[in-house]
């Protein structure tokens, strides 16, 4: 528990030099948690089933665009247009999900790494798909998504029509209650899932791959199905984030989502073999909160407020690093430890 | 013909079809081959020496050095205080050189250390650590006592310059040594031959009997600590001079751009060098000099072929996709093998 303790006395600190109004900041705080938890939790299940950190939810991130720029194509918007976006995604999910859950069983002992690879890799075909094929090969009916030469969707598009489809779905005050409630729905997924049999074998799976394995539980499978549903999970997570902040950066608003969700679910104090929606909820909160204090902390302190926006890309790579290393290091302790205790 | 692509492997073939077909578009296309020539030689000179940090951590047993920014921040480190004294030409890049090369052994050290105590996750928190550190960085450059007007903002402005020109101190000292000229074709002579002195003395030290018990340290353990070698001694080393041979590769690159990028440029510099060392057939577990030369002569000819004719076809953002395809679809492959239990 001591790293979020530590990153909370940073915020309280930070945010006493900025002088922003309670108010503001928990504003602010509401809505950023309605927007992001989901996408952190789209990252327990992988880390329960012993794979680590998910970077590769980067691709769930992506079939949510596809979804929405599918959805913009045929002009489609409001509330329709929103749940017709989550229904588009998900057999897009369930595939990215299954060919990463395919790879990361072929590179066990190194799925963190290959991830993240993994989602550079997806990026790729992503660009190639959208800025070659897009208007060639694959029909696009709305011009406007389309570069001025006919080839490419375009780089920002604007989400209008569906903006705060979800958010103000139950318009009863100025907060987005309905987000905040499927928030609520998924983590209550999340807990009765992990009671079920294949909740409990995803645990054993993480637990000791052998061992699972020697019980009859078929470890492949657990393993791809975990991923799925962390990618489905992440896809719908981008289409809510998305549908907060109105547009989409076609080449660059999936890019980082891996990386600020799986910081948020570190400063929670998860490790990358223990995670749970307690993580999740402390940690979205404490690493938002930095996020909106820290270029006026820095502003303040310093004079500068790129040295605050320079400190908290430091601090989600860093906390990452930190983390990692922390692991590392504690694992391979114990497997010293192991070895002299045989010999 | 199945033999023959077993034995170069699968993606090694596709690149090499991949670059005869893009060649031959090129000629079809009427694009000057003298320059296409004359930049490959170029690129292969700027990269090559990044492309060699990849083996020492190879040889030693950290699989590849993700942490290259490490070395390349202890160059720039270099370069700059060589300009910030107004030294030009020659001496401006071998001072920068002399700086920076205890800078990054003590850096490569404290790594390596740091290595020893994560073992099997070298590469995961090799990445981040080096991702922490280039953030933490960006700190740096903002508030760095550099007075010299060719590195700081003319106007206003606080910190470093985001590209510094080597115009008027390193630009092209070494491409313009004793370059002459075949036909339409520039040979950058100093350039290849400095890379072919530091190819010369990494391929020396691993014939020597220090640098084959490195080799014997990375690739079996056990068997060199029942032969009385110090494994995790020989990892320090090996990371060393990763590190080392990374600072001066980014030197030798810089003046070869014309620009020292700092801020967020060292960020993914690793991915390339790690694509092209595993083009030219390395593993995670075993690299040689040759690997070195095949790699990024295929890697970097793909990139400069690819340039103008997709100029010509398509658009001009495609050659970028290739490389993020290329680049990260190789390491990949890699990741997935079998065997190289080590990330």
């Amino acid at each position: 528990m001591i790293v979020p303790i530590i990153f909370l006395i940073i915020c309280i600190a930070g945010s006493f030099f900025t002088g922003l109004p309670f108010s503001f900041l928990f504003d602010e705080m509401v809505i950023r948690l309605a927007r992001n938890l989901i996408l952190v939790t789209s990252l327990i299940l992988p880390v329960i089933t012993g794979l680590g950190l998910n970077f590769a939810i980067t691709l769930g991130a992506m079939a949510g665009q596809i979804a929405l720029i599918i959805i913009t194509n045929y002009s489609i918007g409001g509330t329709t247009g929103f749940f017709l976006s989550i229904l588009i995604s998900t057999p897009f999910a369930i595939l990215f999900g299954y060919l990463v859950g395919r790879v990361l069983n072929k590179a066990k002992g190194k799925e963190m790494i290959t991830s993240m690879v993994l989602g550079f890799f997806a990026n790729g075909i992503y660009q190639f798909v959208f800025l070659l094929l897009c208007g060639t090969l694959i029909p696009v009916k709305n011009e406007s998504l389309l570069l001025s030469n006919g080839v490419g969707i375009i780089n920002t598009i604007d989400l209008a029509n569906i903006k705060y489809a979800l958010d103000r779905l139950i318009p009863v005050t100025k907060y987005p209650i309905a987000t905040l409630l499927v928030s609520l729905l998924v983590f209550l997924f999340l807990h009765f899932f992990l009671k079920t049999k294949l909740g409990q074998d995803m645990r054993a799976v993480g637990h000791d791959m052998e061992i699972a394995r020697v019980s009859g539980i078929n470890v492949d499978k657990t393993r791809i199905i975990s991923v799925i549903i962390s990618t489905v999970l992440a896809a719908w997570g981008q289409i809510i984030f998305l549908q907060n902040i109105g547009t989409i950066n076609t080449y660059g608003s999936h890019e980082q989502v891996g990386l600020f969700a799986v910081a948020s679910l570190l400063v929670g104090g998860a490790t990358v073999e223990r995670a749970s929606w307690k993580e999740a909820l402390i940690g979205t909160f404490l690493f938002h909160l930095l996020f909106v204090i820290s270029p006026l902390a820095g502003q303040n302190l310093l004079g500068n407020a790129q040295i605050g926006e320079y400190f908290r890309v430091f601090v989600a790579y860093g906390v990452i690093g930190l983390s990692l290393v922390l692991h590392a290091w504690e694992k391979n302790k114990a497997r010293t430890r192991l070895r002299e205790i045989k010999e | 013909m199945k033999d023959f692509i077993n034995r170069i492997g699968l993606p090694r073939f596709i690149i090499i079809i991949f670059l005869i077909f893009l060649m031959a578009l090129a000629i079809y296309l009427n694009i000057p081959l003298s320059d296409v020539i004359t930049d490959i030689l170029v690129r292969f000179g700027m990269n090559a020496i990044l492309v060699l940090a990849m083996v020492p951590g190879i040889q030693a047993g950290i699989g590849m050095n993700f942490n290259l920014p490490l070395g390349i921040i202890c160059g720039l480190i270099g370069a700059l205080i060589s300009i910030e004294f107004k030294l030009s030409g020659f001496t401006g890049l071998f001072v920068s050189i002399l700086i920076a090369l205890p800078l990054a052994a003590i850096g490569g050290y404290l790594y390596g250390k740091m290595l020893n105590s994560v073992k099997g996750q070298e590469m995961t928190v090799g990445n981040y650590v080096g991702y922490s550190i280039v953030s933490f960085m960006c700190i740096f450059w903002l508030l760095a006592p550099f007075k010299s007007p060719e590195l700081i903002w003319a106007y206003g402005g606080n910190g470093l310059r985001v590209t510094v020109s080597l115009e008027s101190s390193t630009s092209h000292v070494l491409n313009n040594f004793l370059a002459f000229k075949i036909g339409k074709v520039t040979v950058p002579t100093g350039l290849l031959l400095f890379f072919a002195i530091f190819a010369f003395l990494v391929w020396i030290y691993s014939q020597s009997n220090k640098g084959l018990s490195m080799i014997v340290a990375g690739s079996n353990a056990k068997f060199a600590l029942s032969n009385g070698i110090d494994v995790d001694k020989q990892r320090i080393k090996g990371t060393v001079f990763s590190t080392v041979l990374a600072a001066i590769g980014i030197i030798v690159y810089s003046q070869s751009f014309g620009f020292l990028q700092l801020y967020n440029a060292p960020l993914y510099s690793a991915m390339p060098a790690a694509a092209a060392i595993l083009i030219g057939g390395a593993s995670l577990k075993r690299a040689t000099i040759v690997h070195v030369l095949i790699g990024t002569i295929l890697f970097q000819s793909l990139l400069v072929v690819a340039l103008p004719v997709i100029n010509v076809i398509a658009e001009g953002t495609m050659s970028e996709v290739i490389r993020v395809i290329v680049s990260n679809g190789i390491i990949l492959y890699a990741l997935t093998r079998e065997g190289g239990s080590a990330a």
